[in-house]
């Protein structure tokens, strides 16, 4: 009886420090960071760090502008073309198709979504590259190497459909079937039920999707580096190489430990990076949090 | 009326449309990785490691990569798996108020979020602190933090299925916490719990930016924690933009074995899910 006591005293209470060294982990990744990057911050303004869009860190100029306007174009421009794609795909796979098809599918999209990141960067390298190159900016004028925002936005959308469309078919699973039968019980369409019951009762799931896509466009590094082309320049158009910061770290990482000042500027992208996905988990929350008391559910 | 009709045919066509788009990417990734990957790899490939001149075109394989991968990988699941598994024990009601279980899923998906690069310049800087250099050790470390949060979700997800009503027959008979917690709760949960943990082994295995300065970069095999090693993903990164078409040849017959590996990853979590799911009381 006392050994069983004292087992779980000390199962408990492993338990519970596993727990505290988790949340103490959080911090100290959090303060590793802000220490190291307190280096550059001591020795340029916040300000001219963010939006100065010079980055030459030989001639010591560390503007992430640019950088920062990559990330967002590539990021952006993935969503656009995920989102609606596999919104759709989802409604499809969960409302109209059969089961047959669904039994097929399904599982292959879960499979598409744990193939690793090199793969699609490989392939989009192997493909898409050449096709931009030779066909797709030339037919909108432009010279291009193929390397480029372009190529980068297609390669994250493609990484991103098989996690969109997997959660959104959950959360469409998930919507009561008594909702869908009142609506078009009063005589509404298969695609008016959707839009205005399903969309509505699976919206918080629809948010966390759109919102975990956006977490791996964003911090996407090793299959954007591979078709970036790795400029740290504003893009003048789409076909022209950029830079996004994830992606900068990784490019850089041989020569991370040559200068301090460069060291700490990349450890600042890092810190960025960090409390931009902090940011947007603490509004997710806050979301997810109102439309439940909205809906009382 | 009619309008009504052509919008649903309308958005019925659009759906199709981009279903086919999806599945047509997909199908061509996995083809052009299979027909590149099939055809460059031999039994050559897969039993040696590189020789010198290895990035000219030189002979060898790509062993050092497979079992630096496997190195890096398998030690990292168990950690993680470890760990996980008493956070999500720690998250349900008996053990923590709700107010610390929901802060702390708050942390755990923020850190599911962060890019696996972060995790690796955090590991390779507490190296670096304590004097050491990229390692095999610092390569598991940064997976094992990249794949906590991974495994956590899906292992909390499975044991908040288990019905109350066990839990408490279990305490009745007189059982300590921990005892239900490893015994009742574990097993009842196991088929989550293996969903879960090959989930975030597919994830270690494949993920290259959190291993890339951490676990570096060797030609040999790794005989102790402090040696640096190279890895799948890592060898595809450093040679697929070789110009040299017999060095590139290795990139593809590594992406090939990544993909093969992530499958069978996949389907067994599935086989697995499946006949585990006969024991688990319903």
């Amino acid at each position: 009886m006392n050994i069983r006591k004292i087992r779980n005293d000390l199962g408990v209470h492993f338990i519970r420090i596993i727990c505290g060294l988790l949340c103490l982990l959080f911090f100290l990744i959090f303060f590793t960071l802000i220490v190291k990057s307190s280096t550059i911050l001591g020795d340029h303004s916040l300000i001219d760090l963010l939006f100065s869009p010079t980055w030459n860190p030989t001639k010591g100029e560390f503007g992430l502008g640019s950088v920062i306007v990559g990330t967002i174009y590539v990021t952006v421009i993935a969503l656009i073309i995920a989102i609606p794609i596999s919104l759709l795909s989802a409604v499809y796979l969960s409302e109209y198709a059969p089961r047959k098809i669904r039994k097929i599918l399904r599982p292959f999209i879960d499979v598409l979504a744990g193939v690793p990141s090199v793969v699609y960067g490989l392939c989009a390298f192997l493909l898409l590259v050449p096709l931009v190159k030779d066909y797709i900016a030339p037919f909108f004028g432009i010279q291009s190497t193929g390397l480029c925002i372009f190529t980068a936005s297609i390669t994250l959308a493609i990484m991103v459909f098989p996690i969109i469309i997997s959660l959104c078919v959950e959360s469409f699973d998930a919507v009561p079937l008594a909702l869908k039968e009142a609506s078009l019980s009063v005589g509404a369409t298969k695609w008016e039920t959707i839009k205005k019951v399903v969309f509505k009762a699976s919206a918080p799931g629809i948010f966390s999707a759109i919102l975990l896509g956006f977490g791996r466009a964003f911090g996407e590094t090793i299959a954007i580096n591979m078709v970036i082309g790795g400029v740290p320049r504003i893009p003048e158009t789409i076909f022209h190489p950029g830079q996004t910061l994830a992606s900068l770290i990784a490019s850089s990482y041989g020569e991370l430990m040559s200068i301090p000042l460069y060291e700490s500027a990349l450890i600042f992208v890092a810190l960025i990076l960090f409390v931009v996905v902090l940011l947007f988990n603490l509004f997710s929350v806050l979301v997810l949090r109102r439309t439940k008391r909205k809906w009382k559910l | 009326m009619n309008l009504r009709r052509i919008e649903e045919r309308f958005f019925f066509t659009c759906m199709i449309v981009s279903l086919l788009v999806v599945l047509s990417s997909l199908v061509i990734i996995v083809s052009l990785i299979v027909f590149n990957g099939a055809s460059s790899l031999s039994l050559e490939m897969i039993t040696q490691t590189p020789t010198g001149g290895y990035f000219l075109g030189g002979s060898g394989g790509i062993l050092n990569a497979i079992l630096g991968s496997l190195f890096l990988a398998l030690p990292a699941t168990g950690l993680a798996y470890l760990i996980g598994m008493c956070i999500s024990l720690f998250l349900q009601s008996d053990f923590s108020p709700s107010w610390m279980s929901n802060s702390i899923r708050l942390f755990l998906d923020v850190l599911w979020g962060i890019p696996s690069i972060v995790y690796g310049i955090f590991c390779l800087m507490i190296m670096i602190a304590l004097g050491f250099s990229s390692s095999l050790l610092a390569g598991i470390c940064a997976l094992t933090l990249l794949e906590i949060p991974i495994i956590t979700r899906y292992i909390d997800e499975s044991i908040k299925t288990v019905p109350i009503g066990l839990k408490e027959s279990s305490y009745s008979l007189g059982s300590t916490k921990f005892e239900t917690s490893i015994k009742v709760i574990q097993r009842q949960a196991l088929p989550g719990i293996l969903a879960g943990v090959l989930l975030g082994l597919g994830r270690g295995i494949g993920d290259a930016a959190s291993i890339l300065f951490t676990a570096g970069f060797s030609n040999n095999i790794p005989t102790s924690l402090f040696d640096s090693t190279a890895a799948l993903p890592t060898m595809i990164y450093s040679l697929y933009a070789q110009p040299n078409p017999v060095v590139r040849e290795k990139a593809y017959a590594a992406a090939f074995l990544l993909l093969i590996i992530v499958l069978i990853i996949s389907v067994v979590s599935r086989l697995l899910t499946r006949r585990l799911t006969k024991h688990v009381l319903r």
